[in-house]
């Protein structure tokens, strides 16, 4: 008896929410748990768009709401959330969630309900049915292979991996590294990048001569350096986010590997505080990198540059921090919902096709965006410029 | 760089991750001794070990030589502490709920780290300048031979301390048998409340010299209390040096994997090597079973 | 199984076979069924913890080893739901007598250890086959539980399936404890060496408990994956296995505890954002003040509060 009172207490916690005259939109993030580290950005990003837009009088006079829900990066916390906005909040979209996991999970959910979803997770997964996938993986020439059919609700404003690495390549390339080594982390970013990595290569006429992995919780990668230090590699090209990337700097940088094979690190480099981290080994390394790590120094005319510029200088005067590359993908994707709306009103399939057929030379901050059926990310390898740490500044690399 | 420099280094990065290990371990082993409990919550001692040796060298700016023995007083208060507010009013319950406790600690300890230190991680910088040394065409960091030099000392000071003093061979008793260890006068109670100090204490060591070279994060903790614990056993449970070789064994293991093998699976190597171990020999390389059979459990 | 018990069953069941004329939010419906799920796993748990007195830091590797298996199985091998969710059942089984049978003969915390060394090797191993299991980037495109060609889609009919599940291993776990083996097994936690001269081949029976906790895991995990039609790594770590064990332990080591451990636990992160990114630091201050103060567990503790303030009068 006692555990059936309990369990009916327990169960009694429900509640309603009001409609005054908002557009609502839902925002998942995994703003505590292990992936804080992207969801908190991401939060603190789109809170600071929607003061934005309601301090100049919200779309057409109506305010935006944000209801933003935790999901602490655990997937099952993801689909209730997906649930929740939708059903009890009626949202009129939902950004998130934060990682390809998340994402993945809510995909059936918004689907389902006919709503829009702006996925910040990484993977082309995620906008591309599973049948496509595996007809791209399954081709002759996979590195040829772009997706034709996009899943219909979803989209998502995080590059894809494949065109960060085709700047890396194409840089490679131009300076005659043809034979290059990869270490990879064993987590979804850096198995995904490794998959694009080796399917990629052959379009560059690149080898890949040493295929190294290592955990996230590594704390010593020594070991794969040593074996790429003694491979016919060029280069180094090491793909993981978080501390293993200054790991793997260090460690490249007391094995004396600095001019011999040089160390290009992924787009998740892009923050001042992994230089400071790394100290003097972060000389030299390389990483294609957005605008905004270098956008004082970019051309005046750049049509990203002002869209940059605003948001660079409100986050940090709002945050006093560095803008943290996560909060870029926020910040892009809400933007677009607020266009959308602003054009269409609040109706679940115009904004859906506005997104898809009205988002053309869009200028965000990680990209210019071209949205179409069949391709529903947006931005290219155009988005990135290979960076070069010169004394502990990002410069264009040479 | 040839075959022959490339598995001294693995040789090299295997013997500083493992002397970790063997730390670690170490600090399951004397409590393992003095109580026959598992300390799972062994793994944050390191981590706060290096956490608050950041916070007195960075933030109040104080040199090594005073950030150091602070730190270690400090994570060995926090032991202290630790086994009087959790471990002695459970002295009674049954194993089970003593194991779960030491989680729930590790998990709270991670908590308050995570807390007051967020998630990023921190460096400290090395105890002694200076570039890499080549040996035989493979790399060591100074840093290394402080790690392999700390845990040196610990073993020989853990070995003097348990082989020779009074103290040391009264905590021994304790395991053995309780009643008989009080009926000669060892007061258990504080046995047992130095031994989770001591393991503590430990621990901080560990985690001070393992920061400059591999930085630390709140949850550092956990992975290295599983590879310290398969450490402890694979060397024979409550057996000082038998940690630290079992270590160092675990740690070069590791390192050939990864280096040799398939580097995906390099974590895997410490589990794979317990589960062996407490299939075939429970009582490790060094232990006895009659001597297991005899301890109180 | 005793007339409180089935008294409760009876209560507990008709208030479930109602809940969705009441509550027909699909949010809250989905809410329930992750409650169903992770009370499935507990429910095994408790059995191998508050009976069998073993604890085990690995069970999300048996959760696991169901998901992947129905997941796996089904979309790649073309086996049917059915078959692979068998399957799943039936090496939850090897690998449970893989792992019990040789630590059998040791003290607890080797067994304890041993688990842990095993969850954590089965998640290197979903991590690790990426061929197979998709690594860490996930598994998608799980079908939906298809009875007799009907899919058992949308919240209700899932609702009514997990709990319908739940309820039948609730019955067949009450039975087990009332039965010689339940008694036997409470008589090694009283003494293990006179059960022993009673005749009753304890090892033997622990290994046999462990097995059906592995059992109850694997159906969870299944039900998990058909659910959620996306798994990954993450889902099945040791944080996982932890969070089980807390359930466990929360709600008092008795079946009834594990059903309210699951609950309060599945809903808490739902309510817990207001303390943000302390979640892991109130799971532990929870989890040490329950092993300081009710090491009974809720249920128990609470149930002796209430007498004690009767009592009291």
């Amino acid at each position: 008896m006692m555990t059936f009172t309990l369990f009916t207490i327990v169960l009694c916690m429900a509640f309603t929410s009001s409609g005054w005259a908002v557009h609502k939109v839902g925002f998942v993030a995994a703003i505590t748990g292990p992936a804080s580290f992207i969801g908190q950005p991401e939060r603190e990003a789109a809170l600071m768009v929607q003061e934005w837009i309601n301090a100049a009088g919200g779309i057409k006079g109506v305010p935006i709401e944000l209801i933003i829900v935790d999901t602490k990066g655990v997937e099952a916390d993801a689909v209730l959330a997906a649930k929740k906005l939708i059903e009890t909040d009626k949202v009129l979209l939902i950004i998130g969630a934060s990682t390809t996991g998340e994402s993945m999970a809510m995909i059936p959910i918004c689907e389902k309900a006919e709503t829009p979803m702006i996925s910040m997770g990484a993977a082309l997964s995620i906008v591309t049915p599973e049948d496509e996938m595996k007809r791209m993986e399954a081709s002759e020439k996979p590195w040829l292979e772009v997706p034709k059919k996009q899943r219909y609700w979803i989209f998502k404003t995080t590059q894809n991996d494949a065109d960060a690495i085709e700047k890396i390549y194409t840089y490679c390339q131009t300076k005659k590294m043809e034979k290059v080594a990869i270490m990879t982390v064993s987590t979804g970013f850096g198995v995904e990048g490794r998959k694009q990595l080796k399917r990629l290569a052959p379009k560059y006429g690149i080898e890949i001569v040493s295929d190294e992995l290592y955990g996230p919780k590594d704390t010593d990668m020594t070991v794969q350096l040593t074996k790429i230090k003694a491979s016919p590699a060029q280069a180094v090209i090491n793909w993981t986010i978080g501390p293993s990337q200054i790991i793997v700097t260090k460690n490249w940088h007391d094995l004396g590997m600095r001019g011999k094979i040089p160390l290009i690190q992924s787009y998740g480099f892009g923050n001042k505080e992994n230089i400071r981290l790394a100290g003097a080994a972060a000389e030299g390394v390389l990483a294609p990198l957005g605008l905004i790590n270098y956008v004082e120094k970019a051309n005046p005319k750049h049509p990203q540059r002002a869209v940059t510029l605003k948001f660079k200088t409100d986050y940090e005067k709002r945050y006093k921090k560095e803008v943290p590359s996560f909060a870029i993908l926020a910040h892009d994707a809400l933007m677009i919902a607020v266009d959308a709306l602003k054009a269409v009103g609040p109706d679940k399939k115009k904004i859906r096709d506005y997104i898809e057929n009205n988002i053309r030379n869009w200028p965000g901050v990680g990209g210019i965006f071209k949205m179409s059926p069949t391709d529903h990310t947006g931005v290219g390898m155009d988005a990135f410029e290979m960076i070069e740490v010169v004394r502990g500044e990002w410069e264009l690399a040479k | 760089m040839t075959l022959s420099s490339q598995i001294l280094q693995f040789f090299f990065t295997g013997l500083t991750v493992g002397s970790i290990y063997g730390m670690v371990g170490l600090g399951f082993g004397i409590i393992y001794n003095a109580t026959t409990i598992i300390n799972l919550a062994q793994g944050e001692f390191v981590m706060l070990g290096g956490l608050i040796m950041v916070f007195f060298t960075t933030v109040l700016k104080f040199p090594l030589y005073i950030g150091c023995p602070l730190t270690i007083v400090g994570v060995t208060v926090i032991g202290a502490l630790f086994e009087f507010f959790a471990i002695h009013p459970l002295r009674n319950a049954s194993l089970l709920t003593l194991v779960i406790i030491t989680i729930a600690a590790s998990i709270l300890f991670r908590g308050i780290a995570m807390f007051i230190w967020g998630k990023d991680p921190y460096a400290l910088p090395p105890f002694t300048l200076g570039g890499p040394i080549i040996i035989g065409g493979a790399v060591i960091m100074p840093q290394a031979f402080w790690v392999l030099g700390a845990s040196m000392i610990i073993v020989i000071f853990m070995g003097l301390f348990f082989g020779k003093t009074i103290i040391g061979k009264a905590m021994s008793a304790c395991s053995f048998n309780p009643m008989a260890a009080s009926l000669m006068g060892i007061n258990v109670r504080k046995m047992i409340l130095l031994s989770f100090a001591l393991s503590a204490g430990l621990g901080a060591v560990a985690g001070v010299v393992i920061t400059p070279i591999s930085l630390m994060e709140y949850d550092r903790g956990l992975m290295l209390a599983v590879k310290g614990f398969c450490a402890a056993v694979l060397g024979g449970l409550g057996i000082g040096y038998g940690a630290v070789v079992a270590g160092f064994l675990i740690g070069i293991l590791e390192s050939f994997t990864a280096g040799l093998v398939h580097s995906g699976f390099k974590d895997a190597v410490a589990l794979v090597i317990l589960l062996f171990i407490l299939c075939l020999k429970p009582s490790g390389i060094f232990g006895s079973e009659e001597v297991d059979s005899i301890k109180k459990l | 199984m005793g007339k409180n018990n089935f008294r409760t069953l009876i209560i507990f069941t008709i208030c479930l076979g109602v809940f969705p004329i009441f509550i027909q939010s699909d949010y809250f419906l989905s809410i329930m069924i992750f409650i169903g799920i992770n009370a499935i796993a507990a429910m095994g748990l408790s059995l191998l913890m508050g009976y069998a007195g073993q604890i085990s830091l690995g069970h999300a590797a048996f959760f696991g080893i169901g998901a992947y298996c129905s997941s796996v199985l089904t979309v790649k091998f073309g086996f049917s739901i059915f078959a692979a969710f068998i399957c799943g059942v039936f090496l939850s089984v090897v690998m449970a007598v893989a792992i019990a049978v040789p630590t059998l003969k040791l003290k607890g915390h080797y067994l304890a250890v041993a688990t842990l060394g095993f969850g954590e090797i089965i998640y290197i191993i979903f991590n690790e086959l990426l061929d197979i299991t998709g690594g860490p980037s996930g598994f998608s495109g799980i079908p939906h539980i298809t009875f007799f060609g009907h899919a058992v889609e949308g919240g209700i009919k899932y609702f009514y399936l997990v709990w319908a599940i739940a309820i039948l291993l609730l019955i067949f776990s009450l039975n087990v404890i009332y039965s010689r083996i339940g008694r036997a097994l409470r008589a090694v936690h009283g003494s293990h060496v006179a059960t022993e001269a009673m005749g009753v081949n304890v090892s033997w029976l622990k290994v046999q408990v462990f097995i059906l906790s592995a059992v109850y895991a694997s159906i969870g995990g299944s039900l998990y994956a058909h659910f959620v039609t996306f798994i990954s790594p993450p889902t099945f770590s040791l944080f996982a296995s932890i969070l089980l064990l807390i359930m466990v332990v929360i709600g008092g080591s008795n079946i009834w505890g594990a059903l309210l451990g699951a609950g309060i636990l599945t809903i808490l992160p739902q309510y817990l954002t207001a303390f943000k990114d302390f979640d892991i630091l109130v799971y532990g201050v929870i989890l040490m003040a329950i092993l300081l103060f009710m090491p009974e567990g809720l249920l128990n503790g609470l149930t002796s509060l209430v007498k004690w303030l009767r009592e009291k009068r």
